[in-house]
């Protein structure tokens, strides 16, 4: 079981998730979040005052797997968030000790493994 | 002068002003959060450019000079335009005018949201109110050969509504479809800015019907009146229409329908009576309902439907007026259904004409503006969004990571702040998140 993070554009949080869809991953959690990266920092101007906005805005997306289906989800992120410019984004690998799912109690395998 | 006359028009003025901002929310409501303030931007941005052009111009093409075709120079620069004039100064009566070639050039920025340059845009709508607004507002109001025909237009159903839908699906054509289009869902951001902007509109639309009477006369409240009941009717045959094909009556489709009975009864306003105008508005809801719906599954990318709520209602507008326009209400002409036949064909030419010449016109602008500059931002900017890239500025930001840039701290609070492109927190061992 791995617990796989990944931070990625805004703008392509559609097309990552019809592609995990397609990879018959079905259970995950997205929310929005900002962070520093490589990415230039963009220059505004609010009435005078100019900014370097160094945080943008991206979507952060979890997504609680077993072993069989770590590399499709992280082929599925990479190959739908693609752009080819910095600022693409991130996907992080890391185990997981244990799992629950709540109504029913049942854990780790069971408990990752989606309803049909 | 007649003061009252006078009083009555400088509302009017102001409130038919006020309806290019009420679009601004109403289409700002209905795009997605990264282009709240481009599409903002387009409308208020109209009143200045548009605004300055009509002054220097635009006023003098459409009103000055007895061509049949077109106005002349000899208003440029608003000389001759005083306070001297009939009923209300001459002054006044450029103002108000001006307002309308303002809302009608903002209202094609529906067609081209999320996805045309800022410049650009700008470039177009000065060019366009010149070339292709003018003239037709001299053919209808201004002494031109569709009135001269007897082509009945009270408020600007062609003037304004089908010469905009008509540069709208050009505009939409030419520029392209975003690329998001077909794609994935874009879904209206701010409904409730819509609806703040419909009503707006509405409110603004008093100014722009009952004021073109140009006085504070029986007329004006005869069109006072229908824009009132006219929207409403629509309203209620629009809900129902939402509700037998969705199952529910939506906001944004209420929103819609205000607009659409507006647009609907602006022809008409003076000509017909108050059951008219009911019938007007109840008639009007369908052709726009369908041909809305019908768009939406075509690859043609008017995002904001201007030709379905402009256009067509503009259309059906211009021709029940030349049905419903009623003698005992308006003292002067009968349309269709009341014995008088002899209105439609004008009608139809007046259609026919303004809708050609605008497409032709406007496919003309736009290849000329394309000459000179880019019309459309590249995919990655559209990405991004309009308000970052094309303003500089976001609609909606918290503020979190801004930092004040070398000269735009106060003396002696200066902390060391990293040249553009060269973050200061770069982590250890981190690459490019």
């Amino acid at each position: 079981m791995k617990l796989i993070v990944a931070i990625i554009r805004p703008e392509r949080i559609n097309d990552v998730l019809k592609q995990l869809f397609m990879s018959e991953v079905y259970g995950l959690t997205i929310s929005d979040a900002k962070g520093h990266g490589g990415e230039r920092a963009q220059v505004e101007t609010y009435r005078g005052t100019t900014v370097r906005m160094e945080l943008t805005d991206k979507v952060r997306i979890e997504i609680a797997v077993s072993e069989e289906f770590v590399d499709p989800t992280v082929q599925a992120i990479i190959t739908a968030a693609h752009t080819g410019e910095v600022g693409d984004g991130k996907v992080f690998v890391m185990p997981l000790e244990a799992s629950y799912r709540i109504r029913t109690g049942e854990r780790d395998q069971a408990a990752v493994t989606p309803i049909r | 002068m007649n003061q009252a006359d006078v009083a009555w028009m400088l509302v009017a003025t102001l409130l038919v002003l006020f309806m290019t901002a009420g679009l601004a929310f109403f289409y700002a409501g209905l795009v997605r959060a990264k282009n709240t303030l481009n599409t903002l931007m387009m409308c208020f941005a109209a009143l200045g450019f548009v605004g300055v052009g009509w002054v220097v111009l635009g006023y003098s093409l459409a009103f000055g000079g007895e061509n049949t075709v077109i106005g002349g120079l000899s208003n440029v620069m608003l000389r001759g335009v005083g306070l001297d004039g009939g009923n209300i100064p001459d002054l006044q009566f450029m103002a108000f005018q001006g307002t309308f070639a303002i809302i009608t050039s903002a209202l094609i920025a529906g067609a081209v949201v999320e996805r045309m340059r800022f410049p650009a845009f700008l470039a177009f709508i000065v060019i366009w109110s010149l070339v292709i607004y003018a003239p037709v507002a001299h053919w209808v109001w201004g002494g031109g050969w569709l009135e001269s025909l007897g082509a009945l237009d009270f408020a600007g159903g062609t003037v304004v509504h089908i010469n905009a839908g008509v540069a709208a699906v050009v505009a939409a054509l030419v520029i392209g479809a975003r690329k998001d289009y077909g794609k994935q869902a874009m879904l209206p951001h701010q409904i409730p800015f819509t609806m703040l902007g419909a009503a707006i509109l509405w409110i603004g639309w008093f100014g722009f019907n009952a004021g073109s009477a140009l006085a504070a006369d029986e007329i004006a409240v005869l069109a006072f009146a229908n824009t009132m009941f006219a929207p409403m009717a629509t309203i209620v045959v629009w809900s129902l229409l939402d509700y037998r094909h969705n199952g529910t009556i939506t906001g944004v489709g209420l929103a819609t329908a205000i607009v659409v009975g507006l647009v609907a009864i602006t022809p008409a306003a003076g000509f017909v009576g108050p059951i008219g105008a009911v019938t007007l508005g109840a008639v009007a809801a369908l052709p726009s309902y369908y041909i809305l719906m019908y768009r939406a599954r075509t690859r043609l990318d008017d995002s904001l439907d201007v030709f379905a709520a402009h256009g067509v209602a503009g259309l059906t507008g211009a021709l029940l007026t030349g049905v419903l326009a009623q003698q005992s209400w308006n003292g002067e002409v009968n349309g269709l259904l009341f014995g008088d036949a002899s209105h439609m064909v004008p009608q139809i030419t007046g259609i026919l004409a303004v809708a050609a010449f605008c497409a032709v016109g406007t496919f003309g602008v736009l290849k000329l503006v394309g000459l000179f500059t880019e019309l459309r931002v590249d995919a990655r900017s559209e990405g991004i969004g309009l308000d970052i890239t094309q303003h500089g500025e976001q609609g909606y930001t918290s503020g979190d990571g801004a930092i004040l840039v070398p000269g735009n701290e106060l003396p002696g609070t200066s902390i060391s702040v990293p040249a553009p492109g060269q973050p200061s927190l770069r982590p250890q061992g981190g690459g490019d998140a």
